[in-house]
């Protein structure tokens, strides 16, 4: 194995692992930090009605194609009515229905949207319309007008424009004059477009909905002009000619039809209702990962129950704590009680907090080890005397725990999360190094695992961190390729240099 | 920091990292590695080669062996109890002598019978073997120390600690017990480290702890200027013990004995670095020297000559990293 190959299985693991959390972070919009939230927006649409006598049937709209916003969650709610929901041509219907009923009715339907760039409106192209049945005298305005039109645009955009310049004009053009004086025309401008185009065999059909604001409170239903230009859609505000869609813009319905309608019941009022808020950025990717049909999420710990993720984020610091270990022992060189026990260490100051964590790591050990020298008079074998040593130790965290109880020290009870079997080990090997090499050895060897601990648990600590794993654990790739590279590093360690020291020959014997 | 990292480096110095990658495990093959950690298995090894050793009295394989003890160094007043497994002397009981029933170790405490066996048991259920394995535990010869090196230590047994590069010994110093040390010939335990001129055997300046010092703490006698007798005959063995072990980098512990002349106590397939220290040289730059111009099918003979002649101390030259 020589450098080359593992320069090369580094930068592989590493692009690996960049490029997967890229993807995530970019495009799946996982969030890079904890408490990441992303603006949505609650809506809502409230009919209000008196119903007549029999049975009602109240109908509404409710957003479906929405390009630019994708729906995180909807709910109806009604009194005592039934509720289906259907596609229509206009989009999807909420059907509430009920055989009778009495008093001022109210229903809501509420969903809650996100901004989602990636939803496009995936329509269908349309078929070509068919014209529309009109009279001789208006036939005669429509076919002037449009050719009119037709001669003063280039395509569909500019013909649109320019008809719906007409339009707006109103009595002032002497065409569209003849369609606003007849009764059975639609005087929405935008639906006057549509009828228009459907005679110059452009299909078009108008889409009807809410902007989006921060300020909470009611709005006012606005349309907008989806024309299709045998391409795509194109959307155009029929009052300031604007072309494109608004990027605050909700398509909530489309077609000629009012939002809402009810059978067997009368004075309809519908209110709409915006109101921005924030969500955790993290439910939101869930959700959108899902409808792109990316199986990132399905394959993440957010797979997992609530319970096993608890543990996976624990679990997935602890090669971080070993990476710190990693440092200290072959960059630095700080000597500890065996090679991963700081982490473990470590993983029970997260419950105790660390003051207290030293604290009562200091006083079992110490006491584990005056029982230990105790127990060397009495000459016993080696298990038996590690098991009396452990069981010792289990003993000493019960009466700490109840000690702490009846003195009102809270931090006391968390000493049950040592891991007690490290801990009777520590001991045993910290007596032995006491015997064998003298005391200063074996304090130096447990302050060394406690400081080494201490900074994997601050490390381990950081909230960031824990979360960047949690959600990108294919970062953890990156703690294999820095483990790839140390076990390359062939340097001093820190300590070393001032070992070492008496062979420079600037060094003066003392 | 980065410029003594700098200098340190441009003295060849050896820095453990450097030595597990680029020597350890490079030179050490694992299959090997038990014959060097079971001390049993190494002496037999050397008896064949026919490498003095220290006597061996006899080996307590369990419990029920401990017993065997008293008949074992009946002839013997002076023992040695070594668990075969043990690393850095660790669990190593001198017997300097008796005291009616009682046993005197060699820094004058007294063990009846049963701290003894009590001691051995917990030799043989592994509380100094790495790993905490079953062990066994070694009677053998108490080593008759020249008096050479006596007015440089407290008690205890000194050593020769010769460094072995593929059979070319390339550093060596002496051991010598403190008071610190409870006359054990460890480094870690307090023991001086004094470096030794390859070329003549003679020593140089020593270390204690880090320090570089010139007189022993207890004795205060000058460290530098001894020489060590039959030193070529101390090269030889060392450079040897290469075929024998068939591990690339070790370290070889020697004794001189009264009675039986150079003894090798033991080998190690992972030496210190301290001698570094005892030598103030760096040892890379002898490795690398000893790469780039040793021959490493030569005869032991040739490779002590080669390694007298051109590890001179101070061994000079540039090292490149």
């Amino acid at each position: 194995m020589n450098n080359k190959h593992i320069y090369i299985l580094a930068a592989l693991l590493t692009a690996f692992s960049i490029g997967l959390f890229v993807y995530k972070a970019k495009v799946l919009g996982f969030p890079v930090r904890p408490q990441q939230q992303t603006t949505i927006w609650n809506i809502e649409a409230a009919l209000r009605f008196h119903p007549g006598p029999a049975a009602v049937k109240a109908t509404l709209r409710i957003p479906s194609l929405t390009p630019g916003y994708s729906i995180f969650d909807e709910n109806f709610i009604s009194r005592g009515f039934g509720v289906t929901t259907s596609s229509a041509p206009a989009g999807r219907e909420a059907q509430w229905s009920v055989r009778q009923a009495s008093g001022p009715q109210t229903m809501y339907y509420r969903a809650i949207v996100y901004r989602d760039d990636t939803r496009l409106a995936q329509d269908t192209t349309p078929p070509f319309p068919s014209p529309p049945e009109l009279d001789e005298a208006s036939q005669v305005a429509l076919e002037a007008l449009i050719a009119e039109v037709r001669r003063q645009s280039a395509d569909v955009a500019s013909f649109t424009v320019q008809l719906l310049r007409r339009i707006n004009q109103g009595d002032q053009d002497p065409y569209v004059r003849v369609f606003l004086r007849r009764s059975d025309m639609p005087t929405d401008s935008a639906q006057l477009a549509t009828l228009f185009l459907a005679g110059a065999q452009i299909p078009a059909r108008v889409a009807h909905g809410i902007f989006l604001r921060s300020a909470p409170g009611p709005v006012q239903p606005e349309s907008i002009l989806e024309v299709h230009d045998g391409v795509q859609w194109l959307y155009f505000n029929p009052r300031t000619l604007q072309q494109g869609l608004p990027p605050n813009f909700l398509i909530w319905w489309r077609g000629d039809e009012p939002i809402a309608e009810v059978e067997g019941g009368f004075d309809l009022e519908v209110t709409l209702g915006v109101q921005e808020s924030l969500l955790p950025a993290m439910a939101v990717a869930e959700r959108r990962a899902e409808a792109s049909g990316s199986h990132a999420v399905d394959f993440s710990l957010f797979a997992l129950p609530i319970a096993t993720q608890a543990v996976y984020r624990v679990l997935l610091m602890v090669p971080i704590g070993a990476l710190m270990i990693v440092l200290l022992r072959n960059f630095v060189g700080v000597k500890t009680f065996g090679t991963f026990m700081p982490v473990l260490i470590a993983l029970a100051f997260r419950e105790t907090r660390l003051v207290w964590g030293i604290v009562l790591f200091a006083v079992i050990v110490s006491l584990g080890l005056l029982i230990r020298f105790y127990l060397e008079k009495l000459r016993l074998l080696l298990v038996p005397r590690l098991t009396c040593v452990l069981t010792v130790v289990v003993l000493l965290m019960v009466a700490i725990s109840i000690l702490s109880e009846k003195l009102g020290l809270q931090p006391g009870l968390s000493i049950a999360l040592f891991p007690m079997v490290i801990l009777a080990m520590t001991i045993e090997r910290m007596s032995i190094v006491w015997e064998e090499r003298g005391a200063s050895e074996a304090i130096q060897e447990g302050v060394g695992s406690v400081l080494v601990a201490a900074i994997a648990y601050v490390v381990m600590g950081i909230a960031w961190l824990e979360h960047l794993v949690f959600v990108f654990p294919e970062l953890l790739l990156l703690v294999v390729v820095a483990t790839l590279l140390a076990g390359r590093y062939t340097g001093y360690r820190l300590l070393e240099l001032r070992r070492f020291k008496g062979v420079l020959p600037e060094y003066t014997p003392q | 920091m980065f410029g003594r990292a700098r200098r340190l480096a441009a003295e060849g110095v050896l820095g453990l990292n450097k030595r597990n990658r680029d020597y350890i495990l490079r030179f050490n093959p694992r299959s090997r590695y038990p014959l060097v950690d079971d001390k049993l298995l190494s002496k037999q090894l050397a008896i064949q080669a026919g490498i003095a050793v220290p006597p061996l009295y006899g080996v307590i394989r369990t419990q029920h062996d401990i017993r065997l003890l008293p008949d074992m160094v009946r002839d013997h007043p002076q023992f040695v109890l070594k668990p075969a497994h043990g690393s850095a002397g660790d669990g190593i009981v001198v017997i300097a002598g008796r005291s009616g029933a009682r046993y005197r170790t060699i820094s004058g405490v007294l063990l009846d019978f049963e701290q003894l066996s009590h001691h051995i048991s917990n030799a043989i259920n592994g509380q100094f073997s790495l790993g905490g394995v079953q062990d066994v535990v070694i009677v053998e010869y108490m080593v008759q120390f020249l008096p050479v090196f006596e007015s440089l230590s407290y008690q205890g047994v000194p050593d020769v600690r010769i460094i072995v590069f593929r059979g070319y010994p390339v550093m060596a110093m002496v051991r010598l017990p403190t008071r610190a040390s409870g006359g054990k010939a460890n480094l870690h335990q307090g023991a001086v480290g004094a470096g030794i001129d390859l070329a003549t055997g003679v020593t140089l300046d020593g270390v204690l702890g880090t320090e570089v010092i010139t007189h022993h703490p207890d004795t205060m006698n000058p460290i530098a200027g001894v020489q060590v007798p039959q030193w070529d005959t101390i090269l030889e063995i060392a450079a040897r013990c290469y075929e024998l072990s068939g591990l690339g980098y070790i370290g070889v512990d020697i004794v001189l004995d009264r009675q039986y002349g150079p003894l090798v106590l033991e080998l190690n397939a992972r030496p210190g670095l301290a001698i570094q220290v005892a030598n103030r040289q760096g040892l890379l730059r002898r490795l690398q020297i000893c790469e780039e111009r040793a021959d490493f099918n030569a005869h032991y003979k040739e490779r002590v000559a080669f390694s007298k002649r051109e590890f001179k101390h101070p061994v000079k030259g540039c090292c490149q990293s």
